[in-house]
């Protein structure tokens, strides 16, 4: 298993990732709960811009409940509260005055299924940008291609702009939610599992994309698939029973991890 | 008995009681399409909707005044009841939720999805018709958008509550506020099942008689005021059918095939329209 991971690391591209560590996103004493359930224990971590960076554990230990902090969506749930801090560029987006629809102009998110709307592909990736932005109908027609180009979709639907998102496959929709992400240009896109309904090749497609994507924006990537974390990311946090157990660099955690428990994860003895 | 032929024996036992409930059921359905198509088709002319309803024993005759008294107060009220309807449905399923409000709401309209016809028809004529003093197309609208209403609750919320969180969550991820989830993405995928709902609605209320009885009550002469009498389709039936004329009574089987007609048509477009937009 480890071996396996140590080849994965070994392929993909070198790349330069140590130049400009400026933290993006920090968690300070960071605390949640479902009810009177403690999800998230004094989760401390920073999160570096254009970088990616990937939340791996086994199920129920947290990671898709930390992601959907950074944009505040478990707030839809009343049952489900935060505490601490949790800052994005030196601001708390935990915060009183901070309004949660501009917050997720900045923060984007992929979900794990793929979800466009009920409405043309055009409309689909128009809908958030209009929310945020007053353009004009070809500033809009850019920023669709450009959106949709940046996704690798672009070849694939420019012909019909005009017809339902949901008449794509499913590896076309989950690229398609990805560039309605990206068109409102946040700095930060959430990733939740969002290659687990997809197929191999769809997969593939996606995690291109994510590595591509860095460069423009900070990616935070949750998944269940510790490969794909290799792949994708330059640092990866491993969390467990609610806590975060161990954040390095990708390289390092899945090939000399410090902690006895993450070595055991990776290594499939536990997990 | 081996427990694999005791199995089939089940089986088949099981299949033919279904099948002799549903041969049952489809007997009486058929014998009713029958006859009013039977009854109703030699009524059939055009003079059906040039000529209003006659006095009795006359050479003429038609439907013409019941037949738009009808269209104005099914098209009235709906368009009435629809918006109210809708709005409350979003209260529900949207905003409310679990809250007391909702749920008090959400049993008063249960009430009255179950309430008889009649009841709506006896309480509109307690405080619209005896205070203005005569029967109305107005106080039948009220009436038939009080049978409306619930029923369009209803199927709105139970709509919109399908619509998965994830689609709602999506919305809100880029940024969208609450009304604007709602109007754009959640509505809209759920607008086939709420549109559904809202002809089901029509097709109700298009043969409801009871309620105008007491409100609209008939009018024997065309005329679309609405605060005078109105006359429509179910309560001509009523007057006709139990009358000793045969022209009449003619009259009644054909107003009662249009209505069958009308009700049938809106059925088979609800469904058609429901499936076409699930398979989009």
């Amino acid at each position: 298993m480890k071996e396996g991971l140590a080849s994965v690391l070994a392929e993909r591209e070198e790349r330069g990732t140590q130049q400009d560590k400026k933290v993006l996103i920090s968690a300070r004493n960071f605390n949640f709960y479902y009810g009177k359930f403690h999800a998230l224990k004094n989760i401390n971590m920073d999160i570096y811009r254009n970088h990616v960076t990937a939340f791996i554990g086994p199920s129920g230990c947290g990671k898709s409940t930390l992601l959907r902090c950074f944009n505040r969506m478990f707030e839809l749930y009343p049952e489900q509260k935060a505490d601490g801090e949790l800052a994005l560029d030196g601001q708390n987006i935990l915060a009183k005055g901070v309004d949660a629809t501009d917050l997720r102009a900045k923060v984007g998110m992929v979900f794990q299924k793929p979800t466009p709307f009920p409405m043309s592909i055009y409309e689909n990736i128009a809908f958030g940008v209009g929310l945020h932005e007053s353009l004009t109908k070809s500033q809009m027609d850019e920023r669709v291609e450009w959106a949709l180009r940046k996704c690798a979709l672009w070849d694939e639907v420019k012909d019909k702009l005009g017809q339902s998102g949901m008449s794509l496959s499913g590896g076309q929709q989950q690229r398609l939610c990805l560039a309605r992400g990206i068109a409102v240009k946040p700095q930060v896109v959430l990733f939740d599992e969002p290659t687990s309904a997809l197929d191999p090749i769809s997969t593939a497609k996606i995690e291109e994309l994510v590595s591509d994507l860095r460069t423009e924006f900070t990616i935070l990537i949750v998944t269940h698939n510790m490969q794909q974390a290799a792949r994708v990311s330059d640092y990866t946090a491993y969390m467990y029973l609610g806590e975060l157990i161990e954040y390095e660099e990708t390289d390092t955690l899945f090939i000399k991890p410090k902690q006895k428990a993450t070595e055991d994860y990776i290594t499939g003895r536990f997990g | 008995m081996d427990i694999t032929a005791r199995r089939k024996l089940t089986n088949r036992v099981a299949l033919a009681l279904s099948l002799g409930a549903m041969a049952f059921g489809v007997f009486w359905l058929a014998w009713i399409l029958w006859d009013v198509l039977r009854l109703g088709v030699g009524g059939m002319s055009l003079q059906l909707f040039t000529v209003d309803t006659p006095p009795p024993n006359s050479a003429v005759g038609g439907l013409r005044n019941a037949i738009v008294g009808s269209l104005i107060l099914v098209g009235l009220s709906t368009a009435v009841g629809t918006p109210m309807g809708v709005l409350a449905g979003i209260y529900l399923a949207e905003y409310g939720q679990t809250s007391w409000l909702a749920k008090a709401t959400r049993f008063i309209n249960d009430i009255l999805l179950s309430a008889p016809s009649i009841v709506m028809g006896l309480f509109v004529y307690a405080i619209v018709v005896s205070r203005m003093g005569n029967f109305s197309g107005l106080a039948g609208v009220i009436a038939l958008a009080l049978i409306v209403v619930p029923i369009v609750v209803r199927t709105t919320e139970n709509m919109l509550i399908l619509v998965p969180n994830s689609l709602r969550e999506a919305a809100y991820g880029v940024g969208a506020p609450k009304w604007q989830v709602i109007k754009s993405v959640t509505l809209r995928s759920a607008r086939a099942g709420v549109t559904t709902g809202i002809l089901l609605a029509v097709a109700r209320i298009a043969g409801e008689t009871a309620p105008l009885l007491f409100t609209a009550l008939s009018n024997q002469f065309f005329s679309v005021g609405l605060l005078e009498p109105m006359a429509n389709l179910p309560v001509t039936i009523f007057k006709f059918a139990m009358s000793p004329f045969a022209d009449w009574q003619r009259l009644a089987w054909a107003a009662v095939f249009l209505i069958t007609l009308g009700v049938l048509a809106i059925n088979i477009i609800a469904r058609t329209y429901f499936h076409e937009e699930i398979k989009r």
